[in-house]
């Protein structure tokens, strides 16, 4: 049984995401007695789309043309499933990003297949397909099984380690020209050298303990050492101390880095059910009894005003000997 | 024109979660129900369209798929100001289940914009949009933090990596939406809810469809160790230990 997945490119580079999805469609592939056959839309130099080989993409298709130039969800959902059929994959798998929350279900139609939005392991058994993943926020874990002959599965962030597992290289490239858009794209506004939130493995964020959005200067400066990226809670996001982007949690981002700092975060259960995932929380908040201690993994009581200064002349220092 | 809003029934974001002894299933019993966020908001900005278009959008429809439980769900959705409710008569077994039955509703009524939340916050699928708008082949836009009407259209602003993008698509089309939608969920006010009682709630019987998946077992995620406190006067000590015991700087 043969797996397509779907590795999206930004401005023509990969990501580590999309090598984590390529290591974990080979594996269910390998797992199979299958081929693992990756898809790219829009343009990609050879020596980029040869690093999907090394991780054990046998081919990989492109799809070119100036039809892809925006993302449409009908005519991207499109051309992947004409590339899955063609190639006869049953499983097509894809990151639970932006995009892949935009065209999987799309796909899933298209092939009369089960979605499993967010997978977080390799499909626990394969006869019949059942995969573990989040629910109700991460509160509790649910399989789902699937009974249609077909599956789309979203990988949700950070699930999957990258293996290497190099494969000859070799491209096609795959003509679905001639399909119809319908999104016209009027303007774009992006920031284009700020670390990606949802790519950090570092993570700074500040809630209302920080008391006002005029001391985020230390904060900023806590992860520019760290490399990390800033993020923030609902409320100061709401009070607009911050940028609606910045928002994690249930109903802003939920991300998954390795080590996110809670400061001044109280920790209320939709704030965690965007960072529960996270490999390492560090909480440093004034009031012990803060829920935000329930879901740490180290912790700090005591004033930001005092403890978020020491914090950057410590991370310097460390960085300084390290 | 005529806005669709498609309405989750689930427990209230701040349930406990139980499972039921079996572990085959979770424990509802006593959760108090509420509207999926997402939709909450569409249904928020989908009211705010209509009153701003000076008649234009003449028409909000909420629709579910479920069982009776459901009906407080529609009548708080009437009471923020939807003027009429749709309940397909099902137990909702999986998204595509779902998506299928609204299609067909869709298909037999018209819709100038389909709204649906990005994700619901039971099963956490991000699944019910997209596949209707395949469903009926219509055109979607996801990751939707903004819809204004200009004219005959919508102009909608989606989330991209790093940034947003201002879009336009034929209609009808199905918006999914996120967070930025709107700011607060409305709540409904007395007069809303007098009015609600007497609005129109229809209840349809399902179409023969067959849910491609389901859930099978459940667990209850590892209790995590507890917090290992460090002093506030030794923050050294904290670099230390994420980077010799974590292993994560």
């Amino acid at each position: 049984m043969s797996v397509l997945v779907y590795t999206e490119n930004w401005d023509g580079k990969f990501k580590k995401s999309s090598f984590e999805l390529v290591s974990y469609a080979h594996s269910i592939a390998e797992q199979n007695g299958g081929d693992t056959i990756a898809v790219t839309i829009g343009n990609v130099a050879q020596d980029e789309l040869e690093k999907l080989a090394f991780y054990g993409a046998s081919k990989t298709v492109t799809i070119g043309g100036d039809t892809y130039k925006n993302l449409d969800s009908a005519a991207y959902a499109n051309a992947i499933t004409m590339v899955a059929e063609a190639q006869a994959c049953k499983i097509v798998v894809m990151g639970n990003n932006n995009t892949g929350k935009g065209i999987a279900p799309r796909i899933a139609v298209k092939l009369q297949a089960a979605l499993v939005s967010g997978a977080t392991a390799l499909p626990q058994s394969y006869d019949p397909l059942t995969i573990r993943k989040n629910v109700f926020n991460g509160k509790a874990i649910g399989y789902q099984q699937v009974k249609s002959d077909k599956a789309v599965i979203t990988l949700a962030q950070n699930s999957y380690k990258i293996i290497d597992a190099a494969q000859a290289f070799q491209t096609e490239a795959f003509d679905a020209a001639g399909v119809e858009t319908n999104t016209q794209v009027q303007s774009v506004d992006k920031v284009s050298d700020k670390l990606l939130l949802t790519d950090a493995e570092v993570v700074v964020s500040g809630g209302r303990g920080m008391k006002s959005g005029d001391n985020w200067a230390p904060l900023e400066e806590l992860a520019n050492v760290l490399g990390a990226a800033t993020a923030c809670s609902r409320p100061v996001s709401d009070e607009g101390w911050r940028g609606h982007e910045e928002h994690v949690g249930q109903t802003g981002k939920i991300i998954a880095p390795d080590l996110y700092f809670a400061l001044g975060i109280s920790g209320a259960i939709q704030h965690i059910a965007g960072v529960s995932s996270s490999k390492v929380i560090v909480a440093v908040n004034t009031d012990v009894e803060a829920p935000v201690f329930e879901t740490a993994d180290y912790g700090i009581v005591g004033d930001l005003k005092v403890v978020l200064p020491k914090m950057v002349e410590e991370a310097k220092k460390f960085k300084a000997n390290n | 024109m005529k806005i669709l809003v498609c309405i989750s029934n689930l427990p209230d974001t701040t349930t406990k979660i139980k499972l039921n002894s079996d572990s085959k299933s979770v424990d509802l019993s006593g959760v108090q129900w509420v509207i999926n966020p997402w939709d909450e908001l569409a249904l928020t900005r989908a009211m705010e369209l209509k009153e701003k278009s000076g008649g234009k959008i003449e028409k909000i429809t909420v629709i579910t798929v479920g069982d009776k439980i459901a009906e407080p769900t529609l009548r708080k959705a009437l009471a923020v100001g939807a003027d009429n409710a749709v309940r397909i008569d099902a137990i909702a077994s999986d998204d595509y289940y779902v998506a299928a039955q609204i299609a067909e509703y869709v298909k037999k009524e018209s819709f100038d914009l389909v709204m649906a939340g990005i994700e619901s916050s039971d099963y956490n699928g991000s699944a019910v949009g997209g596949m209707l708008a395949e469903f009926l082949e219509f055109p979607s836009i996801s990751s939707v933090s903004s819809v204004e009407l200009e004219g005959d259209n919508f102009v909608m602003k989606r989330a991209i990596d790093g940034g947003t993008e201002t879009v336009t698509t034929s209609l009808p089309a199905v918006a999914i939406v996120q967070k930025g939608i709107a700011i607060d969920p409305r709540i409904p006010a007395m007069r809303g809810i007098m009015m609600a009682r007497k609005k129109p709630l229809t209840v349809e019987a399902p179409a023969d469809i067959q849910a491609v998946s389901e859930f099978v077992n459940f667990e209850m995620p590892q209790p995590k160790p507890p917090v290992k406190m460090v002093d506030a006067e030794n923050v050294g000590e904290l670099f230390r230990l994420l980077h010799e015991e974590a292993k994560v700087l």
